[in-house]
């Protein structure tokens, strides 16, 4: 059951999308949450949300994806729709009025506004996921991350422990799956209970687990020694990140879009 | 030409008390003497505590003895400044294949040595595709480590080290924590490695089929190596071996029971096909 689970939601494909550089892909992505910020007018925010549907569209991942990635953060978006709805206040006359509660229309427009740009924010950063392997996305952390090097934050150490996590996640999953049955066999009561019960019974799950991971960890240490390694100096990588024409086309079509954004908002 | 040369070699774990000050030692390793010509294939037998793992992990600079010396290639193991030439001769493959795995591709595995040596991606990539072939796992370059069978797992370790282009591998019971079929595969694996290749095996294990494999067994007890010789005259002294805790393959183990009936069998049988043939004889003398 836990072994299901799937880690950074990849969906291998060939799109345009999926075959750009993954510098560009995470750059670009901070970018677009950038440029959501800029927009201030619907007009704007219609032709952010356009760009992100339609880079949805070539890249061949299917639109209950983006019903999916959104789930999770429902609360977060109604939260902040409802808050806006009642806190705004409007100059004209409100159009709702009950008790402490008054609506203006200026507070039913903002509220769509927030909802809209926060689900284009969400959707946007889990395109990059979806697109993109975890491992290759650790790959172009590291690179650009690596100026950093000069003021001496540990960038190859970083990038490393993300790629071990990766490959350790599924062992371990599997490893607490195991314990947990033998606890059960033992007569662990691991689901019934209050939250305080509940939480007593996870020890002993979770300190065979740490065990076994630092026994892991040990021996891990070990065969990388043997197998020469001697941190990031002097390494290099099998695969190589090259950015293509592709790249440059998507990023200045980008920039176009950005461009337009800043010059609607000074006109309107 | 020795690949490995073991001399006079001590070892011993610090004994700490409960507040951690050291009150003497563990001795492991006893005054081992120990040559290994290029290209062999040999089995270090033991059983559990008798100093076979921790002799193997002394023969590419993991551990350096208290006193004595480990050259490989004629470079002393505990020269610093020659480690990475020493580990870049001698790979090392352990048991669990799960906790030598790095990277979470296949092929991103394998690829983690020769990173760490530095070398051109193109290089890499030659390096990758030969290792992953010599252990017949090619096809699965592109899949997750975690989706593969305990054995399968176990040849993408040994390609890793493959990958270095090692003169030598200590594989440290390899087997031990596979099904029958894995291990077989492992076996078979070894052993094309060793003929084709070229490369010096050195298996430490506590299965005696698989030692009877080798050409040459070492058998160690209590830090000590008390026997030194070609698997049948090995396995042939079957008293000798019960008394240090070790059992022969049941092949042995029958022509021994039949010697002490008063049959006149060779006790020098390994295979099944060598048992049925001196048995075969027997029956037709009489």
């Amino acid at each position: 059951m836990l072994k299901d689970i799937t880690i950074g939601q990849f969906f291998p494909g060939n799109s345009i999308i999926h075959r750009m550089d993954s510098r560009f892909k995470i750059v670009l992505d901070i970018l677009y949450v950038v440029m959501l910020f800029v927009a201030d007018n619907f007009i704007s925010l219609t032709i952010a949300g356009i760009f992100i549907l339609m880079a949805y569209a070539v890249s061949g991942i299917k639109p209950i994806m983006m019903v999916k990635s959104l789930k999770p953060l429902l609360p977060l978006i109604l939260f902040t729709a409802i808050l806006n709805l009642f806190f705004i206040n409007g100059t004209e006359e409100p159009l709702f009025k009950w008790w402490v509660i008054t609506i203006y229309w200026e507070g039913i427009s903002t509220a769509i506004f927030m909802i809209v740009r926060i689900i284009c924010l969400i959707i946007g950063m889990s395109l990059l996921t979806y697109t993109t392997s975890p491992i290759v996305l650790t790959d172009a952390i590291e690179r650009l991350l690596s100026p950093l090097k000069k003021i001496k934050l540990p960038v190859h150490e970083l990038a490393m422990m993300m790629t071990i996590a990766l490959r350790f996640i599924p062992t371990l999953i599997e490893e607490t799956d195991k314990i947990m049955s033998a606890q059960k066999a033992r007569g662990a009561e691991l689901d019934t209970g209050g939250l305080l019960k509940r939480a007593k019974a996870l020890v002993p799950i979770l300190i065979p687990l740490f065990v076994s991971a630092f026994k892991r960890a040990n021996e891990l240490a070990m065969a990388m020694e043997c197998r020469c390694y001697k941190g990031g100096d002097g390494r290099t990588k099998l695969r190589q990140l090259k950015a293509s024409g592709l790249d440059y086309m998507v990023s200045l079509l980008m920039i176009t879009v950005f461009g337009f954004i800043i010059v609607d908002n000074m006109v309107f | 030409m020795n690949i490995i040369e073991v001399k006079n070699l001590n070892f011993e774990y610090p004994v700490t008390d409960d507040e951690g000050n050291v009150v003497g030692g563990n001795k492991v390793l006893k005054d081992i003497n120990l040559e290994i010509p290029k290209g062999q294939f040999v089995a270090v037998l033991g059983h559990n505590g008798s100093g076979k793992s921790t002799l193997a992990k002394h023969f590419n600079g993991i551990l350096v003895g208290n006193s004595g010396k480990v050259y490989v290639n004629g470079i002393d193991t505990s020269d610093d400044e020659k480690i990475y030439d020493v580990r870049q001769t001698v790979g090392m493959v352990f048991q669990n294949p799960d906790n030598q795995l790095v990277a979470t591709i296949v092929e991103e595995d394998v690829a983690f040595a020769p990173e760490n040596l530095g070398l051109p991606p193109e290089q890499i990539r030659e390096r990758v595709d030969s290792a992953l072939n010599a252990v017949d796992m090619y096809k699965y370059r592109l899949h997750s480590a975690h989706q593969l069978s305990g054995g399968q797992k176990q040849r993408i370790a040994i390609a890793g080290v493959i990958a270095m282009r090692p003169e030598c591998i200590v594989l440290d019971e390899p087997t031990a924590m596979l099904d029958p079929k894995g291990r077989k595969s492992i076996m078979s694996t070894i052993k094309r490695l060793n003929k084709e290749l070229g490369i010096t095996i050195i298996l430490i294990t506590h299965y005696m089929d698989e030692a009877a494999q080798a050409e040459r067994v070492v058998v160690m007890d209590n830090g000590n190596i008390i026997m030194d010789d070609v698997p049948k005259k090995i396995f042939s002294q079957v008293d000798r071996l019960n008394e240090v805790g070790l059992d022969v393959p049941q092949v042995t183990q029958l022509a021994y029971e039949l010697k002490k009936e008063g049959i006149d069998i060779s006790l020098e049988v390994l295979t099944e096909e060598e048992c049925a043939e001196e048995l075969l004889k027997i029956v037709n003398k009489n």
